[in-house]
Parts: C-alpha cells; sequence; structure tokens
C-alpha cells in the first residue's frame, strides 16, 4: 500500500485565500457611497451597520474553530500516516474516554452560550426599535415584478424607486417600511442598509432603515416570486438634507398636461392602459401596473429591466415581453404612429 | 465459496440468462442486495440527470445579462434540480444504503418484510418518473405548464391555483407524495429489521454504528415525512377543492406552509446527511485500524441530533418576521444542534489519532468530508447567528452552505462508501488510478464551485434568479464558480467509467478487502442470496475483530 | 469462510428474545400517522376563530354524541373479541367483530349524514371559508383512516368466516386492533379540537 497524501489538500488551501481576496477585491476598497456592489460589510445604515459589526464577532469564533479543528486534522493525518516499513502490528485499539467527550462537549456548549447572547441582543437591537416621531413612512407593496411605494403622509405614490432623506447624528430620519404584498411572497432586500425582509400577503411585516450617506442603493427581490423575479429590483435614493423635500413636492404634483401630447393622451385614455395604470389629475385610476404620473423621474424601466431613455421606453411600449418576458403588460398591438403618440406622450409624465 | 470443491455442483447455470430473464428477475425481486443496488444505481442515474440540469444552471449564470435559457425554463431546471437532488438521488441512496447493509452487518438473512421493500422502490421509482413526465404531461389540454418552476420548497401562495396554472405543481405534489410513500415504508422496514432480526449476542450497543445511524435516521423519516404529505394533501386540497388553507385572500396563511414545509425540511437534510455520516463512522474506523473512539457517544449525539433537529426548523425562515422571540428560540436550538455534531467531528479525529492511516480511496473521500463538512458546519453557524441570516438567507451563501454539506459533506461520504463497499457487492475492486483522478478532479471543480459560490452571497446575490446585471461585482466570481463544473462532469465521468470497467475487469475482491470487522464481510464478495451460510453468533461490536485476534478480542474491553 | 464455530459464543445461554417484527412495524405505522394528524390538527387549531366569513362552527356543529360512543365502544368490542379468539371461542370472536363492524359502520353513516346536513342546510363546504376547509379536511382524513379500518375487519370477519384462520393468525389479528385502537385515540383528539376547543 503506497503512501500517499492528498496534494490538492494543500493546494485548495492557497486556493482558498487566492478565492477570499478575489471576492473581497471585487467590491471597491476606497469607495466613499455606494455603488453597483452591494457588498454587506460596506454598510451605510444603522441596522445594516449594526449587522455587519456584530458579524465580527462571529466570524472571529468560526475562523478560530476552523484554525483549530483543521489544524488537529492535518496533524493526525500527517502524523499517524501508514508509513512504508511499517512493523505491520495494529496500533493501540482505544475505545473512548469520558473525560475528553466530557471536554469537548462543555467547551462548545459555553461557545454556543456566548454566541446566543450576543446574538440575542443583536436580534432585539435591530428587530425591536420602534419609529421615532420623526421617522418618513413608506408602504411597500410588492407585486409580481415590481414594487409599489406609497408615502401615506404625503399623498404619494411611486414605483420601484424608494426615495428618503439622509438620516443625520444631529437630525436622525430613520425610515420605517411597512411591507404589503398584493399577490405571492417576496422579500426587500438592499444590503447596505438593512438586512431583508420578507412581503409575504396577508402578513403585516415591519423594516426601518437609516442611511447615514446619499446615494443610489441597489437591491434585489429576495424571494423567489416567479418568473421574473431575477428582474425585480429595488433602487433606494437617499436625498441630501432639503432634497428629499423637493423632490416629494415635485412626486406631489398632478401629471403635466402638455397641448402638444394630446394626441398621446387620447391614444392613452381609448386603450387599455387606463386600466392598469394612474396617472394622477386624470381619469386614469388603474391599480394593477405601477402608477406613471411621474414615470420619466425614474432611473429605470420594469424595476430594473431597463434604462430609463426615450429608446426603451419606446422599446418597452411596442412589446414589454421583449424586455421582461413573462411580465404581465400584454403587447398592446398598437400602430407605429399610435405608438409615436403613445411615447411622446410618455416621456411628458416628469 | 470459490475454492473449488468438486464434489459440491455449480449454482451458477452454464448458459448466462437472457436479458429479459435478468430484467424479469428484477423487476419481480424481493432480495434485498438486488432492491439495494436498484435503488443506488437509480440514485447515480438521477444524480447524472440533475446534475446536467446544474450544469446548464451554470452555463446561464456565468456570464451577467446571458439568455441561454428563457427566464421559465431556468426556474424549472432549478425546481426540478433541487427536488430531484434530495429526493431521487440523496433519499434512494440513503433507501440503497441501508437495505443493501443493514441485513448483512447484522447477520440477518433479509429485511423484515421484503415485499414491502420491493414496494418501497417502485413507489420510488414511480415517482421520479412522474416528476420529470412532467415536462411532457403537464401542458395537457390546456397547453398551460410544464415542469415545475415553484422552486424546491414550493412556497406559498405561488403553488396556488391562481399563480401556478396547468399542472406543473401537481406533478410536483405528486411525485413527492408517492415516493414519500415508499420512502415511509423503507424507513419501517429497517427498523423492523434491526430490531427484530439482529443476529444471537448483537445487542444494540455492539451493533455497527452505521446501522445505529440508519435507525436514527429512519426514525426521523417516519416523524419527518409525514408533515410534508399532510401539507401536499392541504395543497391539493387548496388547488383541486377550493379549499383555503393557503389561500390569503380567505384569511389563509403563506407562512403557515412554510412552517410546514421546514417541520419536514429541516430533518430532510439531516436524513440526507447522517447516512454519509454512517458510512464515514465504518470507514474511519477501518483505515486508522482502531476502532471507533466514543461509540456510545456516537450513538447519543446521533440520537441527539435526531431529536434537535425536530425544534429548529424556523431558522429558514429568520426573515419572515417572527417576533423576536420565535427569532432567539430558534437561534438557541440551531445553535445547540452544533454541540453534537462537534462531537462527532472530534471522535472521529479521535479515531484516527494514534491509527496507522492508510490512504485507500474510502479514506481519502472521508478525509476531504471532515475537511469540508467542518467549513459547512461554521458556514452553518454563520447562519443560525439571525442578524446575519438576515443579509444571508435567500442569496448564494446559502446555495453554496447546502451545497458544501450535501456535496462536500453527503455526496463525498458517498463516494467512499462506493468506494469501500463496491468489492462487497459487485466481488470485483474498483480501479485505485481512476478512482484518484475522480476524487481528485471532483474535489479541484467542487471547490472551485462552491468555495466561490458563497462570494456573491456576500456582496448581495439573490438566489434563484436566471440572471443578473453586470455592474453588481458578481461576474467573475460567477464564472469561476461555473467553471468548476466542468471538473466536477470530469470526477463523475471517471466514477462512472470506472464502476462500468471494474465489473468486468476489476480485480478479484475476496470476502474481505479492506482487513475489516463488520459481518458484511464475512461473508463472500458478492453475497449468496441467504447472506450467511450459518446464522452468525457475535460477541462485541467487531466480531471479526475478535476472530483475527484471539489473543485481544473486544469482548474482553466491554 | 465458515462463520458460526469460529465467531465466539456468548457465555450465557440466556434465550436471545427481540420483538416481533409485526409489532414493531405497526408501531412504526401508528407513528407516522400520529405525525400526519399531528399537523391537520395544528393547522385546525391555528385557524380557529380566523374564518373571514361565516358559517361559523358555534352556528353549525352539533355534538356528535352517538358516533363517539360507538367508535369508543368499538373498541372495547374489539377486544372482547380478541380474548374470545385467545381462548378459541371462534363464534363469540365472529359475533364481537362483527358488533365491531356494525358500530364503526355506524360512525361513519353519523358522519356522512353530519355533512350531508351541513352542505345542504348550512351551506358549509370545504370551500366555503377557513372553518370549512379545516373541518373537512380533518374530519375527512380521520373518516378515510375508519374506512381503511373497517376494510380491514371485514376482510378479516370474511376471512374467518371461510374459515381462513388458525390459531397462529392471533398476532396478525392483534396487529389490526392496534391500528382500531389508533383510530379511535385520533378520534378523541379530533373531537376534542373540533367540538370542544374549536366551538
Amino acid at each position: 500500500m503506497q503512501f500517499f497524501i492528498p496534494n490538492n489538500c494543500r493546494l485548495i488551501n492557497k486556493a482558498w485565500f487566492i478565492f477570499f481576496a478575489l471576492g473581497l477585491s471585487a467590491a471597491p476598497v476606497f469607495a466613499d457611497g455606494p455603488s453597483g456592489v452591494t457588498n454587506i460589510f460596506k454598510t451605510y445604515s444603522t441596522p445594516a451597520r449594526a449587522i455587519a459589526n456584530y458579524t465580527i464577532l462571529i466570524l472571529a469564533v468560526c475562523a478560530v474553530i476552523f484554525v483549530i479543528v483543521t489544524g488537529l486534522l492535518f496533524y493526525t493525518v500527517a502524523r499517524f500516516r501508514h508509513r512504508r516499513g511499517d512493523d505491520g502490528r495494529e496500533p493501540a485499539q482505544v475505545y473512548g474516554s469520558n473525560q475528553i467527550e466530557l471536554a469537548w462537549t462543555v467547551i462548545p456548549i459555553l461557545i454556543v452560550f456566548v454566541l446566543s447572547l450576543v446574538t440575542a441582543r443583536t436580534i432585539a437591537e435591530v428587530q425591536n426599535a420602534g419609529p421615532p416621531s420623526k421617522a418618513l413612512k413608506v408602504t411597500v407593496v410588492g407585486h409580481q415584478w415590481w414594487w409599489e411605494i406609497r408615502y401615506p403622509d404625503l399623498n404619494i405614490v411611486t414605483a420601484n424607486e424608494l426615495h428618503v432623506p439622509v438620516s443625520e447624528t444631529a437630525q436622525p430620519r430613520p425610515s420605517f417600511l411597512s411591507l404589503e404584498s398584493a399577490d405571492v411572497a417576496h422579500s426587500f432586500w438592499v444590503p447596505q442598509l438593512a438586512g431583508k425582509t420578507d412581503v409575504i400577503p396577508n402578513r403585516d411585516n415591519r423594516m426601518w432603515i437609516e442611511p447615514t450617506t446619499p446615494g443610489t442603493y441597489l437591491g434585489n427581490c429576495a424571494e423567489y416570486c416567479g418568473t421574473q423575479h431575477a428582474r425585480m429590483l429595488i433602487r433606494v435614493i437617499v436625498h441630501p438634507a432639503g432634497e428629499f423635500e423637493k423632490w416629494a413636492a415635485a412626486q406631489q404634483s398632478d401629471a403635466g398636461n402638455d397641448a402638444q401630447a394630446k394626441a398621446g393622451r387620447d391614444v392613452f385614455f381609448s386603450t387599455s392602459c387606463v386600466n392598469c395604470h394612474t396617472i394622477k389629475g386624470t381619469e386614469a385610476r388603474g391599480k394593477f401596473g405601477p402608477d406613471l404620473t411621474h414615470l420619466m423621474s425614474r432611473q429605470t424601466l420594469g424595476s430594473g429591466a431597463a434604462l430609463n431613455t426615450p429608446e426603451e421606453v419606446r422599446a418597452w411600449v411596442r412589446n414589454p415581453q421583449s424586455l421582461k418576458q413573462g411580465c404581465y403588460m400584454p403587447d398592446m398591438q398598437l400602430t407605429d404612429e399610435e405608438m409615436d403618440q403613445l411615447v411622446r406622450y410618455l416621456l411628458t409624465l416628469n | 465459496m470459490g475454492a473449488a470443491n468438486p464434489e459440491i455442483p455449480l449454482t451458477r447455470p452454464l448458459v448466462s440468462p437472457s436479458i429479459v430473464t435478468r430484467l424479469h428477475a428484477l423487476v419481480v425481486t424481493v432480495d434485498h442486495k438486488k432492491l439495494g443496488l436498484m435503488y443506488i444505481s437509480s440514485a447515480l442515474f438521477f444524480l447524472v440527470v440533475a446534475g446536467l440540469m446544474a450544469s446548464v444552471i451554470r452555463l446561464q449564470l456565468a456570464v451577467p445579462n446571458s439568455n441561454v435559457v428563457a427566464p421559465d425554463t431556468f426556474n424549472r431546471l432549478f425546481t426540478v434540480h433541487g427536488t430531484a437532488m434530495v429526493f431521487f438521488v440523496g433519499m434512494p441512496i440513503v433507501a440503497g444504503l441501508s437495505n443493501y447493509l443493514v441485513p448483512l452487518m447484522i447477520g440477518a438473512r433479509d429485511m423484515a418484510f421484503p415485499r414491502l421493500n420491493a414496494f418501497g422502490f417502485w413507489m420510488f421509482l414511480f415517482g421520479a418518473v412522474l416528476l420529470y413526465f412532467s415536462y411532457i404531461g403537464a401542458p395537457g389540454m390546456s397547453g398551460h405548464g410544464s415542469a415545475p418552476d415553484v422552486g424546491w420548497f414550493a412556497y406559498a401562495p405561488l403553488t396556488g391555483r391562481a399563480f401556478s396554472r396547468g399542472n406543473s405543481t401537481d406533478y410536483w405534489t405528486l411525485s413527492l407524495l408517492v415516493s414519500g410513500i415508499g420512502s415511509l415504508a423503507s424507513a419501517t422496514n429497517v427498523i423492523a429489521t434491526v430490531f427484530s432480526m439482529r443476529c444471537k449476542g448483537m445487542t444494540l450497543m455492539r451493533m455497527p454504528l452505521f446501522v445505529w445511524m440508519m435507525v436514527v435516521v429512519s426514525g426521523m423519516m417516519l416523524v419527518a415525512l409525514p408533515p410534508l404529505t399532510a401539507a401536499q394533501i392541504m395543497l391539493l386540497v387548496d388547488r383541486y377543492l377550493g379549499g383555503n388553507f393557503f389561500n390569503t385572500q380567505a384569511g389563509g396563511s403563506a407562512v403557515l406552509w412554510q412552517h410546514f414545509f421546514w417541520i419536514f425540511g429541516h430533518p430532510e437534510v439531516y436524513i440526507l446527511m447522517i447516512p454519509g455520516f454512517a458510512c464515514a463512522s465504518e470507514i474511519i474506523p477501518v483505515f486508522s485500524r482502531k476502532p471507533i473512539f466514543g461509540y456510545s457517544a456516537m450513538v447519543g449525539a446521533t440520537t441527539m441530533i435526531a431529536f434537535v433537529s425536530m425544534g429548529v426548523w424556523a431558522h429558514h425562515m429568520f426573515s419572515v418576521g417572527m417576533t423576536s422571540v420565535g427569532n432567539t428560540f430558534f437561534m438557541v436550538s440551531t445553535m445547540m444542534i452544533s454541540v453534537p455534531t462537534g462531537i462527532k467531528i472530534f471522535n472521529w479525529l479521535a479515531t484516527m489519532y494514534g491509527g496507522k492511516i492508510r490512504f485507500e480511496l474510502p479514506m481519502l473521500c472521508c478525509l476531504a468530508f471532515l475537511f469540508q463538512f467542518l467549513i459547512a458546519g461554521l458556514t452553518g453557524i454563520m447562519l443560525a447567528a439571525v442578524p446575519l441570516d438576515w443579509q444571508l438567507t435567500d442569496s448564494y451563501f446559502v446555495v453554496a452552505h447546502f451545497h458544501y454539506v450535501l456535496i462536500g459533506g453527503m455526496l463525498f461520504c458517498i463516494f467512499g462508501g462506493i468506494y469501500y463497499w463496491f468489492p462487497k457487492a459487485t466481488g470485483r475492486m474498483l480501479n485505485r488510478k481512476l478512482g484518484l483522478w475522480h476524487v481528485a478532479l471532483f474535489f479541484i471543480g467542487f471547490h472551485l464551485t462552491f468555495d466561490t459560490m458563497h462570494i456573491p452571497g456576500l456582496l448581495g446575490m439573490p438566489r434563484r434568479i436566471y440572471t443578473y446585471d453586470a455592474g453588481r461585482g458578481w461576474n467573475t466570481l460567477n464564472l469561476i464558480t461555473s467553471i468548476g463544473v466542468i471538473f466536477q462532469i470530469a470526477g463523475i465521468a471517471c466514477l462512472a467509467l470506472n464502476i462500468l470497467i471494474s465489473l468486468r475487469k476489476g480485480s478479484k475482491a475476496g470476502d474481505d478487502p479492506w482487513d475489516a470487522w463488520t459481518l458484511e464481510w464475512a461473508t463472500t464478495s458478492p453475497p449468496p442470496e441467504y447472506n450467511f451460510e450459518t446464522v452468525p453468533v457475535v460477541r462485541s461490536a467487531r466480531p471479526l475483530w475478535d476472530l483475527k485476534h484471539p489473543e485481544d478480542p473486544d469482548w474482553k474491553y466491554e | 469462510m465458515t462463520n458460526a464455530d469460529a465467531l465466539y459464543l456468548p457465555d450465557e445461554t440466556a434465550p436471545w428474545r427481540l420483538p416481533s417484527r409485526r409489532k414493531v412495524a405497526i408501531a412504526c405505522l401508528i407513528l407516522t400517522e400520529s405525525a400526519m394528524f399531528t399537523i391537520f390538527v395544528v393547522a385546525y387549531l391555528f385557524y380557529i376563530g380566523k374564518s373571514l366569513t361565516g358559517p361559523y362552527p358555534a352556528e353549525v356543529l352539533k355534538t356528535p354524541i352517538l358516533s363517539t360512543i360507538c367508535l369508543l365502544a368499538s373498541s372495547v368490542t374489539i377486544v372482547m373479541a380478541e380474548r374470545s379468539f385467545k381462548r378459541e371461542r371462534i363464534e363469540a370472536f365472529r359475533l364481537w367483530w362483527s358488533a365491531t363492524i356494525v358500530l364503526a359502520a355506524i360512525f361513519l353513516g353519523s358522519t356522512a349524514a353530519e355533512w350531508k346536513r351541513l352542505i345542504v342546510d348550512h351551506h358549509l363546504t370545504i370551500s366555503t371559508n377557513l372553518f370549512g376547509t379545516t373541518f373537512y379536511s380533518l374530519v375527512g382524513l380521520h373518516a378515510s383512516h375508519v374506512t381503511v379500518g373497517l376494510t380491514l375487519l371485514t376482510l378479516v370477519l370474511v376471512l374467518s368466516l371461510k374459515k381462513s384462520i388458525r390459531r397462529a393468525d392471533g398476532e396478525r389479528i392483534e396487529m389490526v386492533s392496534w391500528y382500531w385502537h389508533f383510530v379511535d385515540a385520533v378520534w378523541v383528539v379530533v373531537f376534542t379540537v373540533v367540538y370542544v376547543i374549536g366551538r
């Protein structure tokens, strides 16, 4: 029987470090604000930061256990391997030891005990925080495959983008989200701002964020909800002080009524667009699809399926299935002329 | 029985039976060995099929904004991949190993209920066929539906009539109901066999640990499978009789499905993993040349795992919005389960310590298992840490974690079991060189894929998405993950080749090629249909050690 | 390699007693069925008071005293039947066994009558509301188990009348009775949950 230590064991230890480095290098180390890379350790909000800080302890404990046990494993394999030229006798047959069993039962129990206490405290810290009076209240409604965002106190309804004010130490302004679902289970996850909370029909879930740096934060729906689960992105836009109020004021206004786009308006109202979409200040009060009152103020179409440019608006109106196959907006079979007019109208909805 | 004695007539027919006769023999067999091998062969077949599905998934995810497959196709792929891997690869391997080995290890002639055994196998196979048949059958008359696309845990209300049209979800439900009945039959059979058919002298604490663990697993199956059955019956009531169990419009609760599913789902993953432990507990002692360290502790730890595992299920639901009290309770129970699991790892290490470790293929697989299972357990602790779980659940971190447990843990043990017991079942050794290629390639591929896969999870990549945008920092990581699949495929190909070649040309194994100590090695390879010429009588947990070392038998130290 | 003569015999010549495989198997069956019923009971308890529309339990449920007595009595009669079988009084066995079947049939008939009343008079179906769904599912699941039991009981009776049952079959008959006692015990739980707690 030849003596053989699997070389790939050592190789894989080196590789492990390389992968880790690769992975972390994927996250920008010197960035000041959020980017598209939503690293859960690069946090910009109080709950996310609490989680990240707590994680350091967990990672440390796991790392220590890993080093010790792997060390023991490699040591045992190296020291007690069968050597050529061995005398062929069986080694001492040891059946067990009660003291040793006790030792490696008690020590893990102690570790678990400590971890449980720390964890319980962090759970309470994040979960049981109640909204202070200055908090912004938002209702987020998950739909199959887009997000409806309502500000009940501000009388604003929008889609796919959650706008919130930045929270400063002098003037904390957390946002408290009420999560509802119109159909199936979804999950609201913006990693750099908070842990995820599921969005479940017939259930009231709450979460809160307290962003401390302005910028655009990306997130995803994190509970499989059907065909286009992958394209149910979330954008949280955190406004610097004063800017949020400007945004809110603009959102509260009715839709523009540009005379040049009248033809398009007529197309909108004569086709079944009004059955699904709302445009404030008009008779369009459909609730099935996103509110279009300020469509052009948003960064993307179809909750991240495409950038919000005139070409993409046109592509969407022509055939939404080409940008987001399986979504519930059908191809409306418009003529080219109708489409041009309709797009011209939509582009006025700032 | 190979030594030629001219006075004993040949028991083999002179002419090889036709293929029809041989197939017929398999269809009507109630022999536990044949059924065991049928279970395992079917499982390996579905491993390849579901593995190929995973390869397509990884092909799609290798680059951002990809359209190798349509979104619906992708969603069906991961649903069927997951369902098949758990129920038609994992479960039949458990059933196959226990059915083959348990009677041999306890000195019995067959299982307690041979016909029930056959029934269980055919139910499993029928269930598997049903699932894959859905690709063809589910469109039905309406043209809606294909294979199920609701994820392997099929959360409500996505599975309701309103959101799952056609019959795809029903195929998911029915295939699992059918094969679930087969699993319960198998579990009952194992327990009855072990309690009622042990050979003389084999008290419960003298059984091989493998047998103990299969008993525990069977007990878990009896208690954990019915919640799934119940939930699926409720789902059928909802879909076909207008029931409201999970109909949120009528006040039903989507979370109730999650509770019921995970009350099944969590013990299920231990049901899958513990047979891996069972293989390791047989292999590590033999190749360290020492008895297992702490036999009673291992029995106790396994039993404790079984019981505690029934109380941790909601750790799959930490983001559902349970109260902090609920979250804390399940966090504590989940952390607690790491204690008996750790005890087992330490006992295996202690078995090797002071031994003379031989690096044969079964042992190499078990060494990889120990290393990988440790990592999997630690990422499990990270997931038990509730606040961290709020970031990591439903992300690729979890996908990496559970593949680490199931592949890095369970599958590697199964590989070890295959290398260890193939000689017993077939009378031939597997080729060592091909085996080394298999293990090396698969090890590299496994780590390339699943080590890397943790990182996109940490960078916010959710699971079950058919594609992703380019600017998220996930591109290279996904590419590396996908490349690892190539190595894994190559490794499995080596294993398949090895099995096929060795069946014909492998070197003859003899009764006891590994110099082992449990009863299955006391009969020929392959064993005769009746297993043992005379019923063994044992006096310790290692009857063959006592035989080979009459000056220092185990029963002196009991 | 031959086995027994080489493997050491234990010093004790104490008899090697193992439990009967049939008993172990039926115990496993009862365990697994209990797990399934538990889930349906949990669902029932969870949804008590949560129906959005009527009819509600207090309005429509009538306590099934007669059928409960019949079912519980059938457990007594089956014990009597077993006793007769052990004493080889076959006619008495057949009589008590038939009594069990009759009582079971009355239970099922009674359940059917109650369901008819609920559906026709009160318009409570499985799809009406949460109460309807959980009620028919739980009671129906139990009734299906009673039906299976009834089939087994009838089978034994038929075999006995054909004189196909011997003394050695005593354990098989005992297993049928174990299953029957289980079904009875489940009814006690279902009755408590549906007609006592749930109202």
